[in-house]
């Protein structure tokens, strides 16, 4: 049996999957198909100081083998997850990651201090990717001096591990990565979804209210595996893996190409079961490969010393 | 706990333009109570969708373990749906959402239906369910043209029934409105679904006293990623189509 705990720094796992943020809630509606207890960790929906509306509909458009969404980081606002939705969240056996997102540093430090202090949370991710809202989001994330200075900002005054989420649509994701670290980011969570539009060829006009959306699901896959690839030979924290995996070896693919655990966004929409499914998939997947512990297998893609044929027995 | 089904595809046939007429076997029937929730189905195996498609239960038949379900074929899902053959099975999670309500209404209310296009099929199960506990059902629906047409004759069976079609190719020519300035005088409750535009006049002129069943975009289906939502009517937020709705009582949303 091989070994499927990770250890990622504030995360000790009992697996590598998790929810990626903004696919999942804060797990309420999930806890109704399965137990949580079984997920490696859990990322929640993306946290403001004051509660959001979002966007206008409609949020969400399908594509080829993927779809955009645009919902805008509707949320209750910190005051009511930290009294309600991270409390409720303490009766499961799993650490919880809360995603933050703001206008300003300023919002991302009020937000990144108090929930660092609830006894459930274990780490927070610094969402500087996201595609949908006017200010903030991808702003901080799309500059590297930008991005280094949030880091240390957020890093002054939360008391839990700092993981930063990445987007993708930059020139050298390399450079951002490069930058975080320096800043003293803890890990990365990579990929955000990817800029994208459709347009209805009914009306003329585009399909998303807000015009343009971010772009998931399994077509935006390679983007990951590439981006993964490219950023954990450059730096030394470890890195969450995101973007259309929507099996056990799509998990596998980005562990080998870089990541150390495996977040998965949309396929909780189209199978509810998608992360206990990938969980057990994963555990006889692994199997296959000659190793004690799946945590061997980060990086193996790259890795020089590692030539010989993966599957081996 | 919440589960899917692969259920058994018994019957999958046009029976108007572009409408097909699907139904289904399964243990998940046993769980369908209220009109107006829907089944969020993946239309085909694999990844040729990503996402799954909301359609509303038209009609539950509990004794025989199964239910139908009307949709149009508009883009590649529903593309695929039409393809599936009886005999298939087909992915459904279900049934999701907030119907209809059918109790808590005095003897003998008289209830308004009134549907346009797609919006219909919930009317049928509603109207069912309402006839059945001694209710007065008058239904109006409302088409683009009569080849577009369907469940006349089944409403026809549970209570009066009135057609307008936009072209006057049957019953009165004009929309569900025309019908109502027309020739409904009395109802003490109203329920309706149907496309935006429809779902506002026919509120202009019956009041906040009734309820309404919206349609929007999905993602989960579930409430968790916050796709369809729609303005609550004081102002403050936003409410979950999927999981709050589909139906709202008309006072509590802004249509």
């Amino acid at each position: 049996m091989t070994d499927m705990r990770v250890s990622l720094p504030g995360l000790e796992m009992k697996n590598p999957v998790m929810p990626a943020s903004g696919c999942f809630g804060f797990g309420k509606e999930y806890s109704e198909f399965y137990d949580l207890s079984r997920l490696g960790a859990i990322c929640v929906k993306a946290v403001t100081p004051e509660m959001r509306k979002g966007n206008p509909t409609p949020r969400v458009a399908e594509t080829g083998g993927g779809m955009l969404n645009a919902i805008g980081l509707q949320n209750p606002g910190l005051s009511h997850v930290m009294e309600d939705e991270l409390i409720w969240l303490q009766q499961f056996d799993v650490p919880v990651i809360v995603n933050i997102a703001g206008n300003t540093p300023d919002d991302y430090c009020r937000v990144a201090s108090a929930v660092s202090d609830l006894p459930n949370v274990s780490a927070v991710e610094l969402n500087i990717s996201c595609p949908n809202v006017k200010e903030g989001g991808i702003a901080f994330g799309t500059d590297p001096v930008i991005a280094r200075e949030l880091t240390e900002k957020v890093k002054q005054v939360c008391s839990v591990p700092v993981y930063v989420k990445l987007s993708p649509n930059v020139t050298d994701i390399v450079s951002i990565a490069r930058a975080v670290e320096a800043g003293g980011a803890d890990g990365l969570s990579m990929i955000n979804t990817l800029l994208g539009m459709r347009i209805d060829l009914n009306t003329g006009r585009p399909v998303l209210a807000n015009g343009s959306g971010g772009l998931s699901g399994a077509a935006i896959k390679p983007v990951a595996v590439r981006m993964i690839h490219a950023v954990s030979q450059e730096v030394s924290i470890p890195i969450i893996g995101m973007g259309g995996v929507t099996c056990a070896e799509d998990a596998l693919e980005l562990i080998l190409a870089g990541a150390s655990a495996v977040a998965v966004g949309t396929q909780n929409f189209a199978d509810p079961f998608a992360c206990p499914s990938i969980i057990d998939g994963l555990t006889e997947t692994v199997k296959r490969y000659n190793v004690n512990a799946i945590s061997e297998l980060t990086g193996r893609s790259w890795r020089t010393s590692d030539r010989q044929i993966l599957t081996a027995r | 706990m919440k589960r899917i089904e692969r259920m058994k595809i018994l019957k999958n046939r046009p029976i108007a333009s572009r409408i097909y007429e699907l139904e289904l076997e399964g243990d998940l029937v046993k769980e369908m109570k209220s009109p107006g929730q829907f089944v969020h189905l993946k239309a085909a195996d694999g990844l040729d969708t990503t996402l799954r498609r909301p359609i509303s239960i038209c009609h539950i038949d509990r004794e025989a373990g199964t239910f139908t379900m009307l949709y149009r074929t508009e883009g590649k899902g529903t593309q695929l749906l039409s393809r599936r053959q009886a005999g298939e099975r087909l992915d459904v999670l279900g049934p999701l959402g907030t119907g209809f309500p059918v109790e808590g209404f005095s003897h003998q209310t008289r209830c308004l239906l009134i549907g346009g296009g797609i919006g219909v099929p919930p009317l049928y199960e509603l109207a069912r369910q309402l006839t059945a506990r001694g209710h007065k059902v008058t239904t109006v629906i409302g088409f683009r043209s009569a080849e577009d047409v369907f469940y006349e004759d089944a409403f026809r069976e549970l209570g009066y029934v009135y057609v307008a079609t936009e072209d006057g190719s049957r019953g009165t020519k004009g929309f569900v409105t025309d019908v109502i300035d027309r020739h409904i005088s009395e109802w003490d409750r109203y329920f309706t679904c149907g496309p935006r535009p429809m779902l506002r006049a026919v509120e202009a002129r019956l009041g906040p006293d009734g309820w309404v069943s919206l349609e929007e975009r999905m993602g989960c289906g579930v409430g968790a990623c916050l796709a369809c939502v729609c303005d609550e009517k004081n102002g403050s937020g936003y409410r979950k189509v999927c999981t709050d709705g589909p139906v709202f009582r008309a006072e509590e949303v802004v249509v």
